[in-house]
């Protein structure tokens, strides 16, 4: 974080405020309390835009040279036992590493798999030996392609909540994550498409 | 003598050619442009010479209000249909795809009413009426569940000319391979396209709308 987010609410003038200019009736203490809430008010919404992408980017997890970009997954409709989690990877090391497996709070296995849609056809593998991150490498784990698969999942994904798991790393070893439950049919990257 | 000869050969070895590819040429024009073309009728409508999809099928209706009834194809006749094969256990294509079903749904209004769209589970055996119907109410309400027997689904795999396959997994449980397209059949029951997995919105909303004034 380069600003920090009161200093950067502090400087911002809300626009408005020169355009509505009391009228000469009020009286100059009026003028400030006026203006010390309008201030209020732009410091509040400017530190929400300051905080939602805030959250996103801390929306991470590291264990050794291994760093996990924001674990996520779709809400899931009723009864159903699987779900996808996503991940970025990224290996900051110098030596190769390999995601090997995991566990979910939610269900009772973790796999991981590979997923293609070609020529029509939905084809779904599993991964025995793991996804591998090479050395100073990255590897984004999203839909259409890799992803961990939540197996009998004992209850349903709700939008909004947070899931906890971990996942084991060859090398790195094992870390705590937490995936974020967004909406079903969700593309993941803002404003980008499911596929 | 022996030259005369062969020039003579030559020279029927390149009139043989010709023939040969004069044949070719017009048997293409025959087959493309010609009377004998398929593909587009009289009237440059309506395309023929699809291949046959979509074809008799027998199998048990998983809503709740028709509790285990068999129905066949005949059963949707006379309304515009979507027609689309997954299991429940599946992450990804299948929720993905009813679930854009469905905001395609809204996004048609009540010009969609007409429309039904069937989910053929590939997996009768884990899909049982009580889990499809359970799966089903997370989508439109317009989406029916159909499963029925091992050989009562394959034989509706094979009518649409989709694609099935159980594929073990090394926990001794599996996964199923399936097409993952949407079929577009017209109120006449005949095959009219597909969306694609792929697709993006505008083409598979111009699609469905394609579809409904049919």
């Amino acid at each position: 974080m380069t600003r920090h987010p009161l200093a950067a609410g502090l400087m911002a003038s809300h626009p408005l405020d020169r355009l509505n200019t009391p009228s000469p009736a009020i009286s100059g203490t009026d003028v400030i309390a006026r203006v010390n809430r309008r201030t209020g008010l732009s410091l509040l919404a400017t530190l929400i835009t300051i905080a939602l992408p805030g959250a996103a980017n801390a929306h991470d997890f590291s264990i050794g040279d291994i760093r996990i970009g924001h674990p996520w997954t779709r809400a899931t409709p009723g009864g159903a036992k699987v779900a996808g989690g996503y991940i970025t990877i990224e290996n900051t090391g110098a030596k190769p590493d390999r995601l090997i497996g995991g566990t979910m709070e939610v269900a009772s296995r973790v796999e991981l798999h590979e997923m293609s849609v070609t020529d029509g056809i939905m084809r779904m593998r599993e991964l025995p030996a793991g996804v591998s991150v090479p050395a100073g490498g990255r590897v984004e784990m999203k839909p259409g392609g890799y992803h961990i698969m939540f197996l009998d999942l004992r209850r349903p994904l709700k939008q909004g909540e947070k899931v906890t798991g971990t996942l084991v790393f060859e090398n790195a070893g094992r870390v705590d994550i937490e995936f974020q439950v967004d909406a079903m049919g969700s593309p993941g990257v803002p404003g980008g498409h499911p596929h | 003598m022996n030259m005369l000869k062969l020039i003579r050969y030559g020279a029927w070895a390149i009139v043989a050619a010709i023939v040969f590819v004069a044949g070719a040429l017009a048997l293409g024009w025959w087959q493309v442009d010609g009377p004998g073309r398929v593909g587009v009728s009289a009237g440059g409508m309506e395309i023929k010479g699809l291949p046959q999809i979509g074809g008799p099928f027998t199998l048990i209706d998983h809503r709740v209000d028709h509790r285990g009834k068999t129905v066949t194809e005949r059963d949707f006749l006379g309304r515009p249909t979507l027609v689309f094969f997954g299991f429940t256990h599946c992450p990804e294509v299948c929720p993905t795809t009813l679930f854009e079903i469905t905001t395609r749904l809204q996004k048609l209004g009540a010009g969609a009413d007409s429309l039904q769209v069937l989910f053929i589970t590939t997996d009768p055996e884990r899909d049982t009426p009580e889990q499809m119907a359970l799966y089903l109410q997370s989508f439109d309400p317009r989406i029916i569940g159909l499963s029925g027997t091992r050989e009562q689904v394959d034989a509706a795999v094979l009518a649409y000319k989709a694609y099935a396959k159980r594929i073990p997994t090394e926990d001794g449980g599996y996964t199923m391979d399936h097409t993952a397209s949407v079929f577009l059949m017209d109120r006449n029951g005949r095959f009219a396209g597909l969306i694609d997995y792929h697709e993006q919105e505008a083409p598979a909303l111009a699609k469905m709308r394609r579809l409904l004034a049919r």
